[in-house]
C-alpha cells in the first residue's frame, strides 16, 4: 500500500492504495464517488470516463500511482447543481434510458465542446465513438450536445 | 415472465385494504441507502407526524409533498417515471410537488417484475383508481371542512377548490381531515375523461435525470454499507463444471483478501452455480486476488459441444422430420408441386449476450443471529431472487428482505436471479455486508443467453404470385431438465416456435415443426424472446417470396394478411390476432415512408417489416445506403404502432421506440458468440461488437396511432421488425439476401 495525494474535483483527497489499482476504483471504492462506472475494465465502453487535466480519460486504465497532482474530474464536480450545459440539455431532452453509461458520456462531450463549441454531427460521432450506450441513446445524446452547445453560446452571449 | 403471478386486481385490491384501514398513519419509505443500515426500516410503519395515506404506493405529507412509490424495477424501461405519471394525472397533483421512491420487494406492492412490457398493462387502470380514490377523499375532506357538498368541489393543481365561493385548501391543509375519513369502495370512484388528461400523453423527464447527471448513487453497484466486504465469484468457463480444487491458501495470503473458499453450487444451469469465491476489502482487491487463482474444473460433458458442431448437426437434423409437429394445415409438399414458383432458404442466428452495461451484481447481508438475509439487486425480478434462495438456501421467504436498486439495463437478463443466490450464498459464509461484482467477463461468458438457431424454409406462390405454401423446420437448442420427476429437453427461453407465429393461420398449406439439439448451455429470455429473431427469419422469407413472384413487398403482405379483421387465436396458445390492426399501421407506415413512390439509385432501397409482440402492432420501414465495398448504413427508419388508446409518456416512450430500433440494428449488424469445448469465446467488448454512435440512424420518425384498445408497454415490440426491414432494404439495394446473422458474416459488396 501507498500513500497518494489526489487533486479531485477542485479537493486535495489523500488515498492508501496499491499502486496498481485503477483510478476508477479508488474514485468509487475509496473517495464514495460512484458517478463513474464500471462497464468493462479494458477502456472499451467509456462509462468511467474522467477528466484528467482536461483531457478525457478511462479512469479504468489508469493506475492512481500515474495521476499524481494532476487535476481530476468526474461527473460529481461538473456542476453539483446540474446547470452544466451539458447536464441541463441532457435533462431537458430526456437523454438517459438506464443512466449508466451518461456520466461517461457528459465526460466525453465536455472535452469535445470545449475544443469545439459548435460541432457538426461528424465530430460527434467522431468524438463519442469510444462511449458505448447499451439502451442505444445515441440519437438523443447527439442532440444534447447540439442543444448544450446552444445554452453555451447563449449563456457567453449574456455574459 | 409468462408464470409470473398476473393477478395483480386481486393481490393489488387485497393490499390495497389492508393499507388503507391503518387510516392516519404515514408510511415511511425514504431513500434506501440511508435505511441500508437497518432492514426493520424498510417495512411501512407508524410514525409520529401527520399524513394521509390513502394507499401503499401514496403519502401526502402536511407540507403538501406527495410521495408515490414506484414498485416496478426500473431498467430504463422509464417506469419509474411513467407509471407515478399515472396516480399524478387522478391525483391532480402538481408534478413538482410530487417526490418518487422506489419500492422495495414487498406483498403490499402486489406484483413486481418488468418482463414482457407487462409493467404498463398491468397497473396502468389500478393507478388511475388509486389516484382518483387519493382525489376523491381530498375533495370529501375539504366538503366537509367547509360544509358543502362534494359535487361542489373539484380538485386541480395540488389544491381542492369551492366553485361557488371560490375558497380553496391546499391539500397538504387537508391530509390531517382526509387522514381521518373512511376510504370509499373503489368502484364508486369517478375516473377523468382521457381527453381531460394534462400530464399522460405529455414529455416528461426521468424522474432519476438529475441525480444522474450528478454521480449520485442509484444502481446496485453504487451500493455501500457501513463494514461492507466485496467478492469477486469464478465459475467453470465450461457451463456446468464443478471444482475439484483450488489454491484457497495461496489466495488467502494475498493482500487485501479476507477469504477465499469453495461453493459446491447446484446443476442448475440458471441458478447456483458451483465456483470458487474471493472475498476482500475492496473491489480492486478482489479482482487482483482473482488473477493469482487456480482452480482444477471437473469440465463434464459440455466440452464436446461446439457452436461448429451444432451448426453440423442442424444441417443433418433439416433433413429429416421435426421432433415436433407445430402446425400443419393442408398439404405442404402438394402445394409445393404445384407452385407456379418456389424458394427454399436456410436462416441462421448466432448465441448472444444481454450485455447489459452495467455487470451483475448483488449486495448481500446475512446476520447469524437472526437468521436475517437483506439483499440489494440490480433485478427484473426481485421475487425470483427471493425464492432462489429460499428454494436453495433454506432460508424462509418471510426472513429475506430485498432492495431494488436502479438497473444499468436488463435486456431480460435481470429476470434470471444466478447473482443473487451467489451473493446470498457467499455473505452466508462471510459475518459483513458483502458486494459481489461480477466482471465484464463473467457476465459475457456466464450470461443466460438469447439462444441460436436454424431455420430451414420452403415455400411456394401459386400464377397469380399468392402464397399457399409455407414449411419452416426449426432446429433450435434445449436444456435437459428434471421436471416432475422426469428428464425432459427444454428449449431456451425464446427458443421454441408457436404454431400461431406469423404467417401460420394464413397459409392454406402451412408445417411448422421444431428440432430441439440438447445442450449445456444456459438460455433466458433477451428483449422481446423469440420474435426478436422469428420476426426477422419470417419477414425476410415472406420478402423473398415476393420478390419470386414478382410482387411489390407490401401489396403481398396485404394480401397475406386478407380481408378478416381477426384471426382467432388456435390450439393452448392460441392467442387472437387483429388484422385490421396490423392492416392499419402497415397501411400508414407506408403512407409515412413514401413506399414505392420515391426512385433509389443502386445501393440504396427501402424494406419493410411488421410484427405483433408484446400487444403491440408495429410497422416498420427501413432506408438503407450499402457502399460498394458492402458497407452498410441505415439512413432512416419509419415505425408506426398502435400499442392501444394511450401513450403515457410521450417523451419516455419515443425513447423506447428509438433505442428499440437502434438495438435492433446493433444486434442485426455486430454481435455473436462462438461456443467452443462447452464454453462462450468472447468475453469483452473488444471481440464482441455493439453499436456506437457513428453507425446509429440519422433519422427515426416514430408515430403512435391510437386505438379503442388497452394501453400495453413498449420495452420490447418495436424491436423485432427493424432487422427484417434493414435486410429486406439491403435486398432491394444489393439484390443480396442475408440468411445469417450477424450482418458481418455476409459479403454485400456489389458493382
Amino acid at each position: 500500500m501507498s500513500r497518494y495525494t489526489l487533486n479531485v474535483n477542485g479537493q486535495t483527497k489523500s488515498v492508501d492504495l496499491v499502486p496498481d489499482t485503477p483510478l476508477l476504483w479508488a474514485l468509487r471504492d475509496t473517495l464514495d464517488l460512484v458517478g463513474t462506472k464500471y462497464g468493462c475494465g479494458v477502456g472499451q465502453c467509456g462509462a468511467c470516463m474522467v477528466q484528467i487535466n482536461g483531457v478525457p480519460t478511462r479512469s479504468c486504465m489508469t493506475p492512481v500511482s500515474s495521476v499524481g497532482r494532476q487535476k481530476v474530474m468526474t461527473i460529481e464536480g461538473l456542476d453539483p447543481k446540474a446547470a452544466h450545459p451539458l447536464q441541463q440539455a441532457w435533462q431537458e431532452l430526456d437523454v438517459p434510458q438506464c443512466g449508466y453509461c451518461q456520466a461517461g458520456q457528459v465526460m466525453s462531450a465536455v472535452a469535445l465542446l470545449k475544443d469545439n463549441p459548435n460541432p457538426s454531427d461528424a465530430d460527434i460521432d467522431a468524438a463519442m465513438g469510444g462511449n458505448l450506450c447499451r439502451c442505444a441513446t445515441y440519437l438523443r445524446i447527439r442532440a444534447g450536445i447540439h442543444r448544450a452547445a446552444e445554452i453555451a453560446r447563449t449563456q457567453k452571449g449574456k455574459k | 415472465m409468462k408464470t409470473a403471478d398476473l393477478s395483480l386486481e386481486k393481490s393489488s385490491r387485497r393490499a390495497f385494504l389492508q393499507q388503507t384501514s391503518v387510516g392516519a398513519s404515514a408510511l415511511v419509505l425514504g431513500s434506501f441507502w440511508s435505511q441500508a443500515a437497518d432492514a426493520e426500516q424498510q417495512i411501512a410503519k407508524p410514525s409520529a407526524g401527520s399524513a394521509f395515506t390513502p394507499s401503499a404506493l401514496i403519502k401526502i405529507a402536511s407540507d403538501g409533498t406527495v410521495t408515490l412509490i414506484s414498485k416496478q424495477p426500473e431498467i430504463g424501461q422509464g417506469i419509474k417515471t411513467a407509471l407515478p405519471m399515472v396516480i399524478a394525472e387522478e391525483l391532480e397533483v402538481n408534478w413538482k410537488d410530487v417526490k418518487i421512491v422506489q419500492g422495495d420487494l414487498n406483498p403490499a406492492y402486489g406484483s413486481q417484475f418488468a418482463g414482457g412490457s407487462l409493467s404498463t398493462p398491468l397497473n396502468y387502470d389500478e393507478f388511475l383508481k388509486l389516484g382518483a380514490l387519493a382525489r376523491t377523499m381530498l375533495i370529501e375532506a375539504a366538503a366537509q371542512s367547509w360544509n358543502v357538498p362534494a359535487a361542489e368541489c373539484y380538485a386541480e393543481k395540488s389544491k381542492v377548490y369551492h366553485k361557488a365561493s371560490k375558497r380553496q385548501f391546499t391539500y397538504g391543509a387537508l391530509v390531517a381531515k382526509a387522514a381521518t375519513l373512511p376510504v370509499p369502495d373503489i368502484k364508486s370512484v369517478k375516473l377523468k375523461d382521457p381527453a381531460q388528461y394534462k400530464l399522460i400523453g405529455s414529455r416528461i423527464g426521468g424522474v432519476d435525470n438529475a441525480a444522474l447527471m450528478t454521480g449520485k448513487p442509484l444502481f446496485g453497484i453504487d451500493v455501500k454499507v457501513p463494514g461492507m466486504l466485496y467478492a469477486v465469484y469464478e465459475k467453470c468457463p465450461a457451463f456446468g463444471g464443478k471444482v475439484i480444487s483450488a489454491n484457497l491458501d495461496a489466495i488467502k495470503a494475498l493482500p487485501g483478501v479476507r477469504d477465499a473458499f469453495i461453493i459446491e453450487g447446484t446443476d442448475n444451469l440458471n441458478g447456483l452455480m458451483p465456483g470458487v469465491a474471493i472475498i476482500a476489502e475492496s473491489t480492486w482487491a478482489s479482482f487482483s486476488a482473482r488473477k493469482q487463482l487456480k482452480v482444477v474444473w471437473d469440465e463434464g460433458q459440455v466440452v464436446s459441444q461446439s457452436w461448429d458442431d451444432f451448426s453440423a448437426k442442424a444441417q443433418a437434423l433439416s433433413k429429416q422430420t421435426g421432433a415436433i409437429g407445430l402446425r400443419k394445415d393442408g398439404d405442404v409438399n402438394a402445394a409445393l408441386a404445384q407452385a407456379a414458383k418456389t424458394v427454399e432458404a436456410h436462416y441462421s442466428y448466432p448465441f448472444i449476450s444481454h450485455a447489459s452495461i452495467e455487470p451483475q451484481n448483488c449486495t448481500a447481508w446475512y446476520k447469524p443471529d437472526d437468521g436475517n438475509l437483506e439483499l440489494w439487486v440490480p433485478t427484473q425480478n426481485p421475487a425470483a431472487g427471493q425464492a432462489i434462495v429460499t428454494s436453495v438456501l433454506k432460508i424462509p421467504k418471510e426472513k429475506i428482505s430485498l432492495h431494488m436498486t436502479r438497473s444499468g439495463g436488463g435486456f431480460g437478463r435481470r429476470l434470471s436471479a444466478d447473482y443473487v443466490v451467489e451473493a446470498a450464498a457467499i455473505a452466508m459464509r462471510v459475518n459483513a455486508p458483502v458486494k459481489l461484482t461480477w466482471s465484464r467477463e463473467d457476465d459475457m461468458r456466464h450470461d443466460h443467453y438469447r439462444a441460436g438457431g436454424f431455420h430451414f424454409l420452403r415455400g411456394g406462390v401459386d400464377a397469380k404470385g399468392k402464397l399457399i405454401a409455407w414449411h419452416n423446420h426449426f432446429v433450435t437448442f434445449a436444456n435437459r431438465v428434471m421436471r416432475d420427476g422426469k428428464s425432459v429437453l427444454q428449449p431456451g427461453s425464446g427458443a421454441s416456435l408457436s404454431g400461431e407465429e406469423f404467417p401460420g393461420r394464413w397459409v392454406a398449406n402451412c408445417l411448422l415443426e421444431q428440432t430441439p439439439m440438447e445442450c449445456g448451455i444456459p438460455m433466458g429470455p433477451w428483449r422481446a424472446p423469440g420474435s426478436n429473431v422469428f420476426a426477422w427469419v419470417f419477414h425476410s422469407f415472406i420478402d423473398e417470396l415476393a420478390h419470386a413472384a414478382n410482387r411489390d413487398p407490401l401489396e403481398f403482405r396485404l394480401e397475406i394478411l386478407g380481408d378478416k379483421d381477426m384471426m382467432q387465436g388456435t390450439g393452448e396458445r392460441g392467442q387472437a390476432y387483429n388484422v385490421a390492426r396490423m392492416r392499419k399501421v402497415l397501411l400508414e407506415v407506408a403512407q409515412k415512408s413514401g413506399w414505392g413512390k420515391r426512385k433509389f439509385a443502386r445501393g440504396q432501397g427501402q424494406g419493410m417489416a411488421f410484427h405483433f409482440s408484446h400487444r403491440g402492432y408495429i410497422a416498420e420501414v427501413a432506408e438503407v445506403t450499402v457502399s460498394k465495398d458492402g458497407q452498410v448504413k441505415v439512413d432512416r427508419v419509419v415505425v408506426v404502432t398502435d400499442i392501444g388508446s394511450q401513450i403515457v409518456n410521450l417523451s419516455g416512450a419515443e425513447n423506447q421506440v428509438q433505442g428499440s430500433v437502434i438495438d435492433g440494428i446493433s444486434a442485426l449488424m455486430f454481435p455473436e458468440l462462438d461456443i467452443q469445448r462447452g464454453r462462450v469465446v468472447q468475453g469483452n467488448f473488444n471481440d464482441y461488437g455493439l453499436l456506437r454512435m457513428p453507425d446509429s440512424p440519422t433519422k427515426i420518425d416514430v408515430h403512435f396511432l391510437k386505438s379503442d384498445y388497452p394501453v400495453t408497454g413498449l420495452g420490447e415490440p418495436a424491436f423485432p421488425p427493424l432487422a427484417p426491414a434493414v435486410c429486406n432494404a439491403i435486398f432491394a439495394a444489393t439484390g443480396k439476401r442475408v440468411r445469417q446473422l450477424p450482418l458481418s458474416r455476409n459479403d454485400l459488396r456489389w458493382s
